[in-house]
């Protein structure tokens, strides 16, 4: 009997999703022995034993039931007392915050929740790889825009402008950024702002990063001059309180926006898990001070690391925040694919090619330092080595 | 004394790690090596840095059969001196490595390496007891050391991420 060719059941929008770039290097990397990874997105503390215990604690007390749908009252409490407290950004905990499955969730919630078919997000490259993805599962176009390295990967009102139509209907801003490490001031944030305004566009800002920054105070996109009311302002527990396996995230943003993310999260999620609440309110309480031995450690392995490649030839602009390095690799000739590959293969460095975030980011790889200063001074040895033979 | 910021970085990292190289510690506070080098020195001289230690593990090395004992010892402080006297002539004696001033049950806090249970026992009964000033001593042994300034004995600290992550 002749055999049919057998249909596709997978969405003709999936089906065209390309897969995530990090994830041949991940493949690559994981089948070798003895890699020095620089390509991890995450801090390299373990979650504080307070946090820890304070979960533990909660299973030991017997809460183990779904919280309301937008998280303990309790937790959102705390994170609107933290907005405030942080970056000056008032929420009414009721109304106004969502506690999510990490931000990952929170950045699909909003996508979700404003887009209409064809609508048009602006996603500023280099970016994190979830942006362009999310905007397309949503039913919406990824209108991409560039930010070069010899302007420190900063996004200008023009870049903004030139790309905006009729159908704009976001832009997504992420600072500290990933994976340039690239913090938007004050003032770029209210030069940005203006043109937001004045195209009526909304922001989705991923936050994520805002505990870890180095040199200037933090400016949060919602904390413009105007702003407030049309920012989704998406953050986490992962990368500032090095909670990256909990999951735990929160979207803050105005009453109508917030409640249309939480009827997608209801039917989607129902609640966040309920031990992670509790650790994540044990986090808010009391995890201030390890926050801070966190930003300065990871703060001088920055400075040690970026001068170190500045030393050895691959130029490197000083990154504000995050814990990601993104220097130049335009002087061996190599594509940021090729170099990668053959940094992994010869000297057993782990580093993510740049183009996997974007065609802006080509030229580049991204290089974390969330690692011992043991591991970073060998990698420095190795890459150098490397760059000789080239 | 009033130290600087990059003074207090300093004594952080050193603290964490005596044995860093001073190229990587003037990148990490970002000044130069020579810079470094200056403020080190000042502040070994000035005894901020009293001293480079290395903490050890000896269980981990074979025939090293060392005992620390922590004793709490009651004493009757002398007029003008306090206390300040009699802990003197206790951390005089090279087997204490350590004497605290306590508030609570008992006043000083002595601890004591020895080679062995005996050794310690006699130190305790032979020096330490006899001393005038001291009314009582209560002898604790430790059996096995868990946390020790900071640091965890024989912790699992491998790294559990995977490779590549976004």
């Amino acid at each position: 009997m002749k055999q049919q060719v057998k249909k596709s059941y997978v969405s003709e929008t999936v089906a065209r999703l390309k897969p995530s770039g990090i994830r041949r290097f991940f493949d690559l990397a994981s089948s070798m022995e003895g890699v020095i990874s620089l390509g991890v997105g995450e801090p390299d503390f373990v979650t504080s034993w307070n946090i820890r215990e304070a979960s533990i604690l909660s299973l030991e007390q017997g809460y183990t039931s779904y919280t309301a749908n937008a998280g303990l009252l309790e937790l959102r409490q705390e994170i609107a007392a933290y907005l405030m407290r942080k970056f000056r950004v008032e929420y009414n905990p009721e109304t106004e915050i969502l506690v999510t499955v990490g931000a990952s969730e929170a950045l699909d919630l909003a996508m979700r929740a404003i887009i209409n078919p064809g609508d048009e997000v602006i996603v500023v490259q280099p970016s994190f790889v979830a942006y362009e993805p999310l905007v397309t599962l949503a039913g919406g176009t990824p209108v991409l825009v560039e930010t070069h390295g010899d302007d420190h990967f900063k996004l200008r009102p023009e870049h903004i402008e030139q790309v905006i139509t009729e159908r704009t209907k976001a832009l997504i801003i992420c600072s500290p950024n990933n994976p340039t490490g690239t913090v938007l001031q004050k003032e770029e944030l209210e030069a940005i702002g203006r043109i937001v305004k004045k195209y009526d566009l909304l922001v989705v800002a991923d936050e994520i990063y805002a505990e870890l920054t180095y040199d200037d105070e933090y400016t949060s996109v919602a904390a413009v001059d105007g702003m407030w009311e049309r920012t989704i302002l998406i953050s986490g527990f992962s990368k500032g309180f090095a909670m990256t396996g909990w999951r735990l995230g929160f979207a803050a943003a105005p009453k109508e926006i917030l409640q249309a993310m939480l009827k997608i999260h209801q039917y989607a999620m129902m609640c966040a898990p309920t031990m992670v609440q509790y650790g994540a309110l044990e986090a808010l309480r009391s995890g201030e001070q390890d926050v801070e031995y966190m930003r300065k450690s990871y703060r001088r392995r920055r400075n040690y690391f970026v001068q170190s490649l500045n030393e050895i030839g691959l130029h490197c602009h000083m990154p504000g925040g995050a814990f990601y390095a993104f220097p130049s690799i335009q002087s061996t000739g190599l594509t940021s694919e090729q170099f990668a590959e053959r940094l992994l293969i010869e000297e057993k460095v782990a580093v993510v090619p740049g183009s996997v975030f974007g065609s802006s980011g080509e030229g580049y790889i991204r290089c974390s330092y969330a690692s011992s200063l043991e591991q970073l001074q060998e990698a420095i040895k190795r890459m150098k080595r490397f760059l000789e033979r080239l | 004394m009033k130290l600087s910021e990059k003074e207090v970085e300093i004594i952080e990292i050193l603290e964490k790690d005596a044995r860093i190289p001073m190229e990587t510690l003037a990148k990490m506070v970002e000044l130069t090596v020579e810079e470094t080098e200056a403020i080190v020195k000042k502040l070994e001289e000035t005894k901020v840095i009293v001293q480079y230690a290395a903490l050890v593990d000896w269980r981990k090395v074979d025939g090293h059969e060392g005992v620390t004992a922590m004793i709490d010892v009651k004493v009757t402080p002398k007029r003008g001196v306090g206390f300040d006297e009699v802990a003197e002539r206790i951390y005089r004696f090279p087997e204490v490595k350590s004497v605290y001033l306590m508030s609570g049950a008992y006043d000083l806090s002595v601890v004591i390496e020895g080679r062995s249970m005996s050794e310690v026992a006699q130190f305790v009964s032979e020096k330490l007891s006899t001393l005038d000033s001291v009314i009582s001593t209560t002898t604790h042994f430790i059996l096995k050391k868990y946390k020790h300034d900071g640091t965890v004995f024989d912790q699992g600290d491998q790294d559990r991420r995977i490779v590549v992550a976004p």
